[in-house]
Parts: C-alpha cells; sequence; structure tokens
C-alpha cells in the first residue's frame, strides 16, 4: 500500500511539474511579456527597456527556475494587470471558489445519490426512467445557458434569489445548481449501477433469505458497500469544479478564481494565467490521488 | 438500396426469424430497430441537420442583413410579433430564426471536424501505444495523465487568445484538447487484439506492421471509435458554445449559437427570448447526438441482448 502510494505521489509530481513547464513555455513562447508590461501603444525602445529591466531578456530556462523556485517560496510573481502580488490575488479570491465548489458538489449529492439510488432500487420503473433521463438532459445542458435561464426564472420574472455578486451565501446557491449539475449524471449512474450490483450479489440474498427486507437492508448492508466508490468520484468531481467554476462565476459575476483566470487571459495578464493554470491542474491532481488511494484501500487489486 | 435493405428487414417474416439465421449485422439492425433511444436521437438529428443545412438553400433568409427600424421584435408568439420573423429580430435588426438556423451550420462544422481532429490524435496514439506497448505505451499513457489533468476551458481559453481566434483555430485547439477517449478505446482494443491468433498468422507470413494496424487492427476498434466519435461531436459542440459565449470563440457576427447567446445576455430583462431559442437549439442538437451516441454504443456491442 505504501508502495502504491509513494508511486503514485511521484507521478503526481511529474505531472505537475510537466504541466507547469509546458505551460510557462507556451505562454513566454508565443506572448511577449515586455509587451504585456509595456502596453499596447508602446514604443519600441520602452519594450526593450522594459525587457532589460524585468529580466525578459534572459533564458526561458533560466526564468522558469526562477519562476518555479518562486512559487515554492510563496512568491508568485506580480500582476501587471492588477497592479498586485499574484499571491495576494489568489488569497483574496480562492475563498468565494472553495465556497462555489463545495456548495456545488453538495448539491450534486443531494439530487445524485437519492436518483440512484431509487433509480437501482425500482430498475425499469418510471423512477429509473425518469433518473436516466435527468442524466441525459444534464450532460447536454450548457452550463453558461443554465446560469442564464436559472437567473431569468429565479431573478427576473420571480425576483426570489440576486441576479448576481457573492456577498452572502445566499448568492451561491444558484451558481452551485448550475455548477453542480454537471455533475450528477457521473455520480448518479455510478451510484445506481454500484447499487444495482451489490443488490443482486450473493450476500444481500442471504440476508433476504435471513429476513431481512426493505429500507433495513438497503440501509444496513446494501448502501454501505455501494457508497465507498461513490466517494472516490465526488473527490474526482471536487477537482474538476475548481476549473469548472470559470464559466459559472463568469455568468453569476462571482469574484473568484474562474473570473480571475477569464479576466487575466482577456487582459493578457501571464503571470497570472499561468499560476492559475498550475493552481488548478494542482487541485485536481490532488484530488485525483485522493481518489485513487481511497480506490487501492478499497481494492486491493489495484495496489499493483 | 438502402431502401431495399431497410424493407427486407422490418417486413414480419424477418422479424419472426430465429436468432441462430441471423447474421451480426442484422442483429445490428434489429438492436437498432428496438432501440427507442436510438431512433429519437436519429431522428431529431436528422430534422436538425436538415433545417440547418438545407432549409437555407430553398427559403430565402439572410442571418447578417441588419434594419435598424426593426430592432428586438418579439417572436410570432407573444404579443406584437408577426409572421415575417417568426423568432423575432435581435439588437441589430437581424432576422433571429436566420441566424438560429445558420448557426446550426457553425455548430455542426466546429463539432465534425475537432472531432475528427482529436479521433486522429487519439487513435493513432492508442494504435501505437497499444501495439508495440513497453516504453512506447509508458510514454503515451504519461502524455494521457497530463492531459487528463490540465483545466480543459482556462487551457483552451488561454491558447485561443494566444493564436487569435478563427474557425480553423477553434476546431483544432478543441480537437487538440479532446482525444483522451479515444486513447483509452483503441489503445485497450489493440492491446487485446495483438495477442489473437490471427495477428500472430498475419505476422508469421511476414505481413507489414502498417498493413496488420490497417487491416487487422483498426476494422476491429472501427465501432468503438464510431461511438466516441459521436458523442465526442457533442462535447466539441458544446465547449465551442462555451468559448463563443466567454468571447474567446468564433466572432461576431457569425451566427454561433454561444454568440447569440452572448449578445442575447444583454437583453436579458426585456427580451429573454434572445437567450432562451438558441440554448434550446443547443440543448437539443446536443441531445440528439448524445442519444444517438448512446444508442450506437448499445447496438454495437455483442454483449447487448435485442430489445
Amino acid at each position: 500500500m505504501l508502495k502504491f502510494v509513494a508511486g503514485r505521489f511521484l507521478v503526481s509530481l511529474a505531472v505537475a511539474f510537466t504541466i507547469s513547464f509546458v505551460t510557462f513555455f507556451f505562454l513566454n513562447i508565443f506572448t511577449d511579456p515586455a509587451q504585456a508590461v509595456a502596453g499596447e501603444e508602446a514604443l519600441f525602445e520602452e519594450i526593450e527597456q522594459i525587457r532589460t529591466q524585468y529580466g525578459f531578456d534572459r533564458p526561458i530556462l533560466t526564468r522558469y527556475f526562477e519562476w518555479l523556485g518562486g512559487i515554492f517560496t510563496g512568491d508568485f510573481g506580480v500582476s501587471y494587470y492588477w497592479n498586485k502580488p499574484v499571491g495576494t490575488l489568489l488569497l483574496e479570491r480562492a475563498p468565494q471558489t472553495i465556497k462555489l465548489a463545495l456548495m456545488s458538489v453538495s448539491v450534486t449529492i443531494m439530487v445524485a445519490i437519492p436518483l440512484g439510488i431509487f433509480a437501482a432500487l425500482n430498475p425499469n420503473s418510471i423512477i429509473d426512467r425518469f433518473a436516466l433521463s435527468v442524466a441525459v438532459s444534464a450532460q447536454a445542458i450548457p452550463n453558461f445557458w443554465l446560469g442564464l435561464i436559472l437567473i431569468i426564472i429565479f431573478s427576473v420574472t420571480f425576483p426570489i434569489f440576486p441576479v448576481s455578486g457573492d456577498k452572502t451565501y445566499y448568492h451561491f446557491i444558484l451558481p452551485s445548481v448550475v455548477l453542480g449539475t454537471s455533475s450528477v449524471p457521473p455520480v448518479m449512474r455510478l451510484m445506481r449501477t454500484g447499487l444495482l450490483d451489490v443488490i443482486n450479489s450473493d450476500y444481500i440474498r442471504t440476508a433476504r433469505s435471513i429476513g431481512f427486507s426493505g429500507w433495513r437492508l438497503v440501509t444496513k448492508h446494501a448502501l454501505r458497500n455501494a457508497v465507498l466508490p461513490i466517494i472516490s468520484v465526488i473527490a474526482v468531481q471536487l477537482g474538476h469544479k475548481f476549473g469548472g467554476s470559470l464559466i459559472t462565476e463568469s455568468v453569476f459575476a462571482i469574484n473568484g478564481l474562474g473570473r480571475l483566470a477569464l479576466l487575466s487571459i482577456l487582459g493578457a495578464d501571464i503571470p497570472t494565467v499561468q499560476i492559475l493554470i498550475f493552481v488548478f491542474a494542482i487541485t485536481f491532481i490532488v484530488f485525483n490521488l485522493l481518489s485513487d488511494i481511497l480506490n487501492a484501500y478499497l481494492d486491493p487489486r489495484l495496489r499493483l | 438500396m438502402i431502401l431495399k435493405y431497410i424493407f427486407r428487414h422490418t417486413n414480419p417474416d424477418f422479424l419472426n426469424r430465429d436468432l441462430e439465421k441471423l447474421t451480426p449485422k442484422d442483429i445490428m439492425f434489429r438492436k437498432a430497430i428496438y432501440h427507442s433511444g436510438f431512433k429519437f436521437g436519429l431522428l431529431l438529428l436528422s430534422t436538425i441537420t436538415f433545417i440547418g443545412v438545407f432549409v437555407p438553400f430553398f427559403v430565402d433568409m439572410s442571418p447578417y442583413d441588419q434594419d435598424i427600424s426593426k430592432r428586438l421584435l418579439p417572436p410570432v408568439w407573444s404579443e406584437g410579433g408577426s409572421w415575417q420573423y417568426i423568432f423575432g429580430t435581435d439588437g441589430n435588426g437581424r432576422d433571429y430564426l436566420a441566424r438560429i438556423i445558420y448557426g446550426t451550420r457553425v455548430s455542426l462544422t466546429i463539432g465534425i471536424g475537432a472531432a475528427t481532429v482529436g479521433m486522429l490524435i487519439g487513435v493513432t496514439l492508442g494504435v501505437i501505444a497499444g501495439y508495440f506497448g513497453g516504453i512506447v505505451d509508458q510514454v503515451v499513457s504519461y502524455i494521457l495523465t497530463c492531459q487528463l489533468a490540465l483545466p480543459g476551458i482556462l487551457f483552451l481559453l488561454t491558447i485561443i487568445s494566444i493564436v487569435g481566434s478563427s474557425l480553423t483555430v477553434v476546431i483544432l485547439v478543441i480537437g487538440v484538447l479532446h482525444w483522451t477517449l479515444f486513447l483509452v478505446v483503441t489503445r485497450a482494443a489493440t492491446q487485446r487484439i495483438r495477442n489473437l491468433d490471427y495477428i500472430t498468422a498475419a505476422n508469421a507470413i511476414g505481413a507489414r506492421k502498417t498493413n496488420i494496424i490497417f487491416t487487422d487492427i483498426i476494422p476491429n476498434v472501427l465501432n468503438q471509435i464510431i461511438v466516441i466519435f459521436t458523442l465526442e461531436v457533442g462535447v466539441a459542440i458544446l465547449a465551442e458554445a462555451t468559448i463563443s459565449f466567454l468571447g474567446l470563440g468564433i466572432q461576431p457576427p457569425t451566427p454561433s449559437w454561444g454568440v447569440l447567446i452572448a449578445e442575447g445576455k444583454e437583453a436579458i430583462f426585456f427580451q429573454p427570448w434572445l437567450i432562451i431559442l438558441p440554448g434550446i437549439a443547443l440543448f437539443l442538437l446536443v441531445i440528439s447526438i448524445n442519444m444517438l451516441g448512446d444508442g450506437l454504443r448499445d447496438i454495437t456491442d455483442p454483449n447487448t441482448s435485442i430489445e
């Protein structure tokens, strides 16, 4: 087990480095950081001056390792677009995104798990069909459009929720529904097939034969075995949420990391964009690692 | 010929024939006849494609002609609407129905184009990794792991903002970021097939590696590739709409549905149909493609039963 965890950890670390490397090179070769600092109308001499002043004329590998070293010592660089250290920007914006990610995963759990359970308990019934059509629709709905539709219904036509903003938890309800919807299909499908497998297994038949039935059977025996893989898939989905927050935060004007990413891209703010790609990749990698470890803990066959 | 085939397969004699007497193709066709999701998806997709691709040839309409005196006319079912502009007009006085219909072409072009690019990358890497194994396989798996960890939309937007946006760029970039499913499926299938007797036999008679790959391996994973391709068209269409909505994909005045929704966002309080209508078009197109893909998976899977 320890060997498995160590192996996975090393691979994750290597992936994180590769991504930081690729992102940094891509952004610094195909765009001119000096030009970005100087602005659109800068003269050639000004750009050249900035190039030497900020050290953009040094080899790209030197700059990459300097940047990477900066990340480890907490110096994330300075955003020319926001005129702030990127680290400060991240600290300001991260709470909103974390809040949104956690709330949207709660929405997913509240919708997908009951639907999956009921679908598995009554296969091929109306409930099962309904759950399946919810999954199929949720997969086809464009996230940003769902957000706008919810605003039209619940903020414009019936003013129940605020249109946009991030001041109170109330502001986060519609965005969480939007972001949570995209994770409903995989979680629901897994819950359904997992529980169906368990229900058809020998030990449940034995439990049934000695007189367990109904809810007691499901909650006490079946669910316990079906719910563990769900936890790992939810961890993966939580990793997705940070990257997925970009669209939702832009639609609802939440000042989180996702909106910061979009605005920085539009403002050609390379220092912020490259850190954000790295941060989103790291969160994804960490949650995936957790999920892998959990799966391996549950199923020794995966520890090879 | 197709009609003859359909006729032969739908007549009662054939439908009552024993399963043992059917060829695998016959079984697939019979599964298709009984698969309601597949039929629904196919019907809806054909309808949308017909309207989007062929109707503009016969009906006189333009998605670009502006008439400032006819700005923001409501659609026909609400008060003040007229049959001249069935879906009303947008903020520049353009026929909204025409813009939505022409948007189908943009979505389909990008969906099919990007899925093709993704397929070329994924299938090539998958066959190489599965067939050669060893260190090659490990390298490809590592690339896959890295690709999966990349924050998709953010990376997509970053690349497009640097390279500059055009139809070709959008297709290429979405395709380059959506090949992982193709890789996983082809790699697994190639690994499975590689050790079968008939590949050994082909090797023994001295067949070239490229020949083995193209004549013995690819045809055997083709069904799965088609299924993934269909589903990826849907994914690519959604990705295009998303980046166009955020302002970094297809640029106005090209009638991409993402662009239409972004333009409609300005009028969210008073003209909500400008957002609702293109979104419904997008939803219907993607859901029809997904149902077709899911249906194809069931039909081509030899382990599922008929009905």
